[in-house]
C-alpha cells in the first residue's frame, strides 16, 4: 500500500504543478520582454555561460542606467536548452506566449528547427554570427536576422586572410586546406562557400568531421598528420576547440597555421591549453577587454551593485562581449521600432522585426552606446538582413588575444549570388513568394 | 465500491476475450478517449500541445514499438533511434521525390523502410542473445548516424545536412495548428496501440512471449524462432519508423541526425523499463514519466517563487529525476504499469481487502 500511496502523491503533485503551469497568468505590464535561450549545462556550457551572462547583464544595465528603453522596463526569462534541439523547441514554445521581442536560440540546430515556426508565429529570430547563411536574404527570410555575419562570410574572410598571407589568391593554387569541423549543421554550413572558393583558386579542400561534442578527435588528427595540410580551419564550439588544440600539440601541427571561426576564438577555448595554444588564430567579431565604455558602465551599474550575473573577471571576455552586442542590437531594434510605432510603448514581435530590419547604427551612435572600437557600424535593410560582415583575425599569445590583421569584409561578388540561389531554392521548397516592395514598408 | 465486477457475467468466448472485460474499464477508456479527442483540443494551450502532448504521443508510439521487441519478444535493442531515423528520412525522401505523395502515405512507407532495415539488423538475433544482441543493434545506430550524415542523397543534397518539411496536409486539410498536429498524432497512436494490443493477445504475440520466456522450450513446442524473432523486429521497427517520421515531420519540422542519436535510443529504453516491459500501457506511462517530469521539475522552482539560477534548476532537475527513477525501480521493478495493475487489483477488493 505504501508504494501506491507514494505513487498517488507523486502523480497528484505532478498534475497540480502542470495545471499551475497551464493556467499561469501572462503579465502584460509595461515591460519589454526578452526570452533568453541559454545553455549553462552540458558540453557547451563553458562557452554558453559567458555569452548568456553578457546578455543578461546588458538588460540589467539598461534598466539601471537608462531606466529601460524610453521608460519601458526590460525584463527577461532564461530557459535552459543544453544546446539540444528538442529542448530548444520546448523553450521556444514555453516563452513565445509571453509577448517576446525576439528569439536568439544560440544554436544552429535550434535555428533550423525554429525557422519555419517563426513565420507562423511572427517572431524575429536573431542569429548573430551563426545560423542559416542564406537567411541574409531578407526578401525570402522575413523573420531571420543573421546579423554581422554568417558562416559563409566567415569562411570567405578566412580564405581572404590566407591568400593575403601567401601573397595573393593565385598563390593558393595547389595548397592543402583542411576543414576540421563539428559534425552538425553548424560545422557543415561553411562548406558551399569553401567549395566555391576551391573551384576559383585551385586549392585542395580536405573535410575532416569531428563527432559532437568533439572530445574524441584522435582519428581526425591522424588524418591531419597524414595529409599535412598547409592550413587547418577549425569549425568547432565548446569543448571541441580546446581538445583540437591539445591534439594539434600532440600531433605536432603548428598552431600558427590553425584558423578558427569566431566561435572557436574565445578564452575558454585556449585558457586550459595555455602555452600549447600559443600562436593559434581565430576570427573575431568583436574586441575583448574591460576598456570599452559599455563594459565600464556594466561594472559600475550592475556588478558595482552586486547584481552581476557571472564572475566579475569574466566581464569583457570575448563571448561575454558578444552577448552584450547581441542584446544591444535587440534593444536598439526596440528603440528603432519605438521611433515609428510610438515612444515609450511596449513593442510586439512584429514591430521589433521592423526595427531589426531598419537598424542604422553609425559610428556616432555606437560611440554614444559605449561600443566605440568594439564593433563596426551596422545597418540593415529589407534585402540585407545581415547589416555588415566585418571581422578581424586575432591570435593567442599565451595570455591574451591580440589582433593580427586588419578588418576584412566578405566578398559580395561571391556571397551575393550564392545567398540568392540558396534563398530561391528555399523559397521554392517551401512555396514562399519573394516579398514585394510594399511588404518591405510594413 | 465503484470498481467492482459483481454481476458482470460473461456467457460467450467472445465476451471473455475482449480487451477490456470489465464495464468500468470500458467506460474509463471511452472517457479517456473523449477527453483526448474532444475536450483536450478545446482546453489545452498551444504550449501544452507543442511542447508536451505531441512529443509525449510520438515517443509513446516509439516506446510501444520498442516494447514489442524488448518487452514481448525479449530481444534487447539499442538501435531504436536508428530505426526512427530511417522512418523519418525515408518518409522525407518519399515526400520530396514523389509528386503528389500523400502525407500519410509517406509516413507509412517510411515505416516500411524502417521495417526492412529493422529485419536486416534483426538477423543477428537468430544467433546471439541478450547483451550481445544489444551491442549488435548498436551497430545499426552507428551505421544510420553515419549514413544520414555522409550520404548526400538521403538529405536531398542539403549542404548543412539538415532537412525540413512544411505544409503538411491530409486530404486537403492543412495540419497547421498545434491542436491539429496533436489530433493527427493521437489518431496514429490510438490506432497503433489498438493494433499492438491485438497482436500481442493473438497467436503471434504468444509466440513472441514464448521466445522471450524460454526460447529452447518454445522451439521444442513448435515455434519457429526465425519467424517469431524476425516478425517481432519487423513489427517493432515499423511502429518505431512511423514514430520517427512523425517526430521529424510533425514535432520538429526540420531535423538533423542528432535528433535520432544514441541518446534517443537510451531514452526510449528507459521509458519502457520504467513504464513496464511487456505492457502496452507501460509504454505510455514511461513516456509520460520521462517527458513530463523533467519539464515540471525544471519549472517548479520558478513556479514556487524560488529565485535560483538557470543552471542550478537544470542540475536539480537532473538530480531529482535520477533519484525518482531509482526510487521507482526499487519500489516496483516491473515498472509503473505494474503499479497501475496492482492499484486496480486493490480497487476491485476495496473496501474489503483480504
Amino acid at each position: 500500500m505504501s508504494t501506491l500511496k507514494s505513487f498517488a502523491i507523486a502523480s497528484s503533485l505532478a498534475a497540480l504543478s502542470l495545471a499551475g503551469l497551464v493556467t499561469e497568468a501572462v503579465a502584460q505590464a509595461k515591460e519589454q520582454f526578452f526570452p533568453l535561450l541559454v545553455y549553462r549545462t552540458g558540453p557547451y556550457a563553458p562557452n554558453g555561460t559567458p555569452w548568456a551572462n553578457g546578455k543578461q547583464d546588458y538588460i540589467k544595465m539598461i534598466n539601471a542606467r537608462d531606466g529601460g528603453i524610453n521608460g519601458v522596463k526590460v525584463t527577461f526569462e532564461e530557459c535552459e536548452t543544453g544546446y539540444a534541439t528538442d529542448k530548444g523547441v520546448e523553450c521556444y514554445e514555453r516563452l513565445k506566449g509571453k509577448n517576446p521581442s525576439l528569439f536568439d536560440p544560440q544554436a544552429t540546430g535550434i535555428t533550423f528547427a525554429l525557422t519555419d515556426k517563426v513565420i507562423k508565429d511572427k517572431i524575429p529570430l536573431v542569429t548573430l554570427g551563426y545560423g542559416l547563411a542564406a537567411s541574409q536574404d531578407g526578401n525570402v527570410f522575413k523573420w531571420n536576422f543573421p546579423l554581422m555575419g554568417s558562416y559563409w562570410t566567415a569562411a570567405d574572410m578566412l580564405i581572404q586572410h590566407l591568400a593575403k598571407k601567401e601573397g595573393g589568391f593565385d598563390k593558393l593554387k595547389g595548397k592543402k586546406i583542411a576543414l576540421v569541423y563539428h559534425d552538425s549543421p553548424f560545422g557543415k554550413e561553411p562548406m558551399p562557400l569553401l567549395d566555391e572558393r576551391q573551384k576559383m583558386h585551385g586549392f585542395e579542400l580536405i573535410k575532416i568531421p569531428v563527432t559532437a561534442p568533439g572530445v574524441e578527435q584522435k582519428s581526425a588528427w591522424l588524418q591531419v598528420r597524414q595529409q599535412r595540410p598547409d592550413y587547418v580551419l577549425l569549425w568547432g564550439w565548446g569543448v571541441m576547440n580546446s581538445t583540437a588544440l591539445k591534439e594539434a600539440q600532440a600531433t605536432g601541427y603548428p598552431r600558427e597555421k590553425m584558423y578558427g571561426v569566431w566561435w572557436a576564438g574565445a578564452e575558454p577555448d585556449v585558457k586550459d591549453v595555455g602555452e600549447g595554444a600559443k600562436g593559434y588564430n581565430a576570427l573575431a567579431l568583436n574586441t575583448s577587454g574591460q576598456a570599452p565604455k559599455v563594459i565600464q558602465d556594466i561594472l559600475k551599474y550592475v556588478h558595482g551593485k552586486g547584481e552581476g550575473t557571472g564572475p566579475k573577471e569574466e566581464v569583457g571576455s570575448v563571448l561575454y562581449t558578444r552577448g552584450l552586442i547581441i542584446q544591444m542590437l535587440g534593444v536598439e531594434a526596440v528603440r528603432r521600432a519605438q521611433e515609428r510605432f510610438g515612444k515609450g510603448k511596449v513593442m510586439n514581435a512584429e514591430q521589433v522585426r521592423w526595427g531589426l530590419e531598419n537598424l542604422a547604427l553609425d559610428q556616432k551612435r555606437l560611440d554614444a552606446l559605449g561600443f566605440a572600437g568594439v564593433m563596426r557600424p551596422i545597418s540593415t535593410s529589407c534585402q540585407d538582413h545581415m547589416g555588415s560582415s566585418w571581422a578581424r583575425v586575432h591570435s593567442w599569445d599565451g595570455a591574451k588575444w591580440n589582433f593580427s590583421s586588419d578588418w576584412y569584409q566578405a566578398d559580395e561578388q561571391i556571397i551575393k549570388p550564392m545567398v540568392k540561389a540558396a534563398a530561391d531554392k528555399y523559397a521554392t521548397e517551401k512555396k514562399l513568394e519573394r516579398r514585394t516592395p510594399a511588404d518591405c514598408q510594413s | 465500491m465503484l470498481y467492482r465486477e459483481n454481476g458482470q457475467f460473461k456467457t460467450s468466448y467472445r465476451a471473455d476475450s475482449q480487451i477490456f472485460t470489465i464495464r468500468q474499464d470500458k467506460i474509463a477508456i471511452a472517457g479517456l478517449l473523449l477527453l483526448a479527442f474532444v475536450l483536450t483540443p478545446w482546453l489545452a494551450s498551444d504550449y501544452f500541445f507543442s511542447a508536451i502532448l505531441i512529443p509525449f504521443l510520438i515517443l509513446s508510439l516509439a516506446a510501444l514499438g520498442l516494447n514489442v521487441l524488448v518487452g514481448y519478444c525479449g530481444q534487447i535493442s539499442l538501435g531504436t533511434g536508428a530505426f526512427m531515423a530511417v522512418g523519418a528520412y525515408a518518409a522525407y525522401n518519399f515526400q520530396v521525390r514523389v509528386e503528389h505523395m500523400p502525407l500519410i502515405g509517406s509516413i507509412l512507407l517510411g515505416g516500411l523502410c524502417a521495417t526492412a532495415v529493422g529485419v536486416l539488423f534483426g538477423i543477428p538475433s537468430l544467433r546471439i542473445k541478450g547483451l550481445y544482441l544489444a551491442v549488435a543493434t548498436l551497430a545499426a545506430q552507428f551505421f544510420c548516424d553515419w549514413a544520414f550524415l555522409r550520404i548526400k542523397w538521403f538529405t536531398n543534397n542539403s549542404s548543412s545536412g539538415n532537412v525540413s518539411v512544411s505544409e503538411l496536409s491530409v486530404w486537403g486539410h492543412a495540419i497547421d495548428t498545434p491542436a491539429q498536429k496533436y489530433l493527427f498524432c493521437l489518431s496514429f497512436v490510438v490506432l497503433f496501440a489498438l493494433l499492438t494490443k491485438n497482436l500481442v493477445r493473438g497467436a503471434i504475440g504468444r509466440e513472441w512471449m514464448a521466445m522471450r520466456d524460454m526460447d529452447v522450450a518454445a522451439a521444442v513446442i513448435g515455434i519457429r524462432p526465425v519467424y517469431a524473432k524476425l516478425t517481432a523486429f519487423a513489427v517493432s521497427s515499423f511502429i518505431v519508423g512511423v514514430a520517427g517520421a512523425l517526430w521529424g515531420f510533425v514535432h520538429l519540422g526540420s531535423w538533423e541526425p542528432a535528433a535520432f542519436s544514441i541518446d534517443r535510443s537510451f531514452q526510449l529504453l528507459f521509458m519502457i523499463i520504467i513504464g513496464g516491459l511487456g505492457s502496452v500501457m507501460g509504454s505510455f506511462f514511461g513516456a509520460a514519466f520521462i517527458i513530463f517530469l523533467p519539464i515540471v521539475l525544471n519549472q517548479l522552482p520558478a513556479a514556487m517563487g524560488l529565485q535560483i539560477g538557470t543552471e542550478t534548476a537544470s542540475h536539480l532537475e537532473l538530480m531529482v529525476f535520477g533519484a525518482l527513477i531509482i526510487f521507482f525501480l526499487i519500489k516496483e521493478p516491473h515498472g509503473l504499469a505494474r503499479l497501475w495493475s496492482t492499484a486496480k487489483e486493490k480497487l476491485r477488493l476495496w473496501p474489503f481487502p483480504h
